[in-house]
């Protein structure tokens, strides 16, 4: 059997619920992948962190709360930080069109928005994660 | 990477190396020779029981437990694998998360199929990685059902075998040979109604069993409500010091070895026969009924 895809599925910031990444990490799983499903409320650290010790190919936060423009950078630089950043990082959640140029200038790699089906997000992650 | 100075600090190099191991890449059997020597140090606790019994949650306060008297703690948490599409969903660090960023700590999850090498291997492999960097406990999670996952948890040095209150008929069901394994029993979840009548049938059920000279405890908890976990820790550490005293952890862990040895011989040889050219032809004469099962296996037996 080949080694499957390993992505961290998490959820920074302080959004109440978890329902996108939940179904981001099911169609993850359905495609084969191995998920490392963190749950809510991630700090960057703590992100970064799981996504070191678990050697996982791939990053994939799911965010909400608007706050995007912050803690997704802090995460790529601690990727950086950590000599981690070949570990491919990508982003999906309501994030308005205007952002997305800064998101990829800081180290994210895509970014999926609501409606962007789940095939799009596996194919995505299967052509650019290194391994 | 030059493996023999990695150390607790390089959580990077930890996480390569064991993904290394864990899928049997080329190179992988250079970790051993250079780790293997450093290894023993660690002591390995395996945690088992039914799914959400809080295993995860036991795991998470017990780490806490054991980082306040500064030891590192390596945590491996074994969730299953879907067998249709190789995928899976790990999802035991959402207990952990605030271990996630403490220096003494690593975890790392594994699915429990596919590992190239077999999952007892990887787990093993993860196990000594830990051990020569630096882990004083490594703690194992594997949910107890099949006999894959139940296989990981022999490996350790203490078996910790998780119960929930209302289990009643499942511990009728369970088999003898998993119950037999636990050395320390926690009931979790003691702040629900049921909690003591478990306990009292646990206990029934462990008197039905052959004596060993080590009679495991039956204890009440509560990982989230954070009761009773000293007594589990104080478990712990008299079952490895009845253990260290009579001799009895040296011939545990050799046992440990010892399958663990066969395992691996047991994959090289599958490979071995796997790659013979005469494997394909052999195998559709046994089909087509031309030979029986033990001469197949013979000829090819013969040809390594
Ligand atoms: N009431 C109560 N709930 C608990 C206790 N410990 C854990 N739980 C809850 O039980 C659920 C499962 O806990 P986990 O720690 O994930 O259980 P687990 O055995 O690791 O689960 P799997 O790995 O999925 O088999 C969670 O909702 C926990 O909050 C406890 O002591 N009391
Ligand atoms: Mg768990």
């Amino acid at each position: 059997m080949e080694k499957p895809i390993r992505v961290l599925v998490g959820k920074p910031g302080l959004d109440g619920h978890d329902r996108g990444a939940k179904v981001i990490a099911r169609a993850l799983r359905d495609a084969g992948m191995e998920v490392i499903y963190t749950g809510l409320r991630q700090t960057p650290e703590q992100i970064v962190q799981a996504a070191i010790q678990e050697d996982v190919d791939c990053v994939a936060v799911s965010i909400l709360s608007g706050a995007h423009n912050t803690l997704l950078p802090k995460i790529n630089q601690l990727l950086i930080d950590g000599d981690a950043a070949d570990i491919l990082f990508v982003a999906g959640g309501v994030i308005p069109e205007a952002d997305i140029q800064f998101l990829k200038d800081n180290g994210v790699k895509a970014v999926f928005t609501p409606g962007t089906p789940t095939t799009v997000s596996i194919d995505f992650i299967k052509e650019n994660v290194k391994r | 990477m030059n493996y023999k100075e990695v150390t607790w600090k390089n959580k990077r190099q930890i996480g390569r190396m064991i993904t290394m191991v864990e899928n049997a890449v080329e190179g992988h059997e250079e970790v051993f020779e250079a780790l293997y020597e450093k290894t023993g140090s660690a002591y390995v606790i395996g945690i088992t029981g039914p799914p959400g019994a809080g295993k995860s949650s036991l795991t998470d306060i017990l780490a806490r437990s054991f980082i306040s008297r500064d030891k590192n703690v390596g945590i491996i948490a074994i969730d299953p694998t879907s067998p249709f599409t190789g995928g899976s969903i790990l999802g035991d660090r959402i207990r952990m998360n605030e271990l996630s960023t403490d220096p003494r700590v690593f975890i790392r999850s594994m699915g429990s199929r596919g590992q190239l090498g077999g999952l007892s291997a990887a787990t093993s492999s993860a196990v000594q990685i830990l051990d020569a960097v630096g882990a004083d406990i490594i703690i194992i999670e594997t949910v107890g059902v099949g006999q894959s996952e139940v296989e990981i948890v022999k490996h350790a040095d203490s078996i910790l075998m998780v119960m929930v209150p209302g289990l009643g008929d499942d511990i009728q069901a369970m088999k003898a040979g998993i119950m037999e394994i636990g050395d320390i029993f926690v009931i979790n979840k003691s702040d629900l109604p049921g909690a003591n009548k478990t306990k009292i049938e646990v206990e029934a059920m462990l008197s039905f069993m052959p004596k060993k000279s080590w009679r495991p405890p039956v204890l009440l908890a509560s990982a989230t409500k954070e009761e009773g976990i000293e007594e589990v820790v104080d478990a712990l550490e008299s079952h490895r010091a009845f253990q260290e005293e009579d001799g009895l952890l040296f011939e545990r862990r050799k046992r440990n070895l010892n399958e663990l040895l066969f395992e691996i011989l047991q994959d090289k040889l599958f490979r071995q026969v796997k790659k013979l050219e005469d494997y394909p032809l052999v195998l559709e004469e046994l089909t087509e009924k031309t030979i029986d099962p033990y001469a197949a296996a013979n000829q090819l037996f013969e040809k390594i």
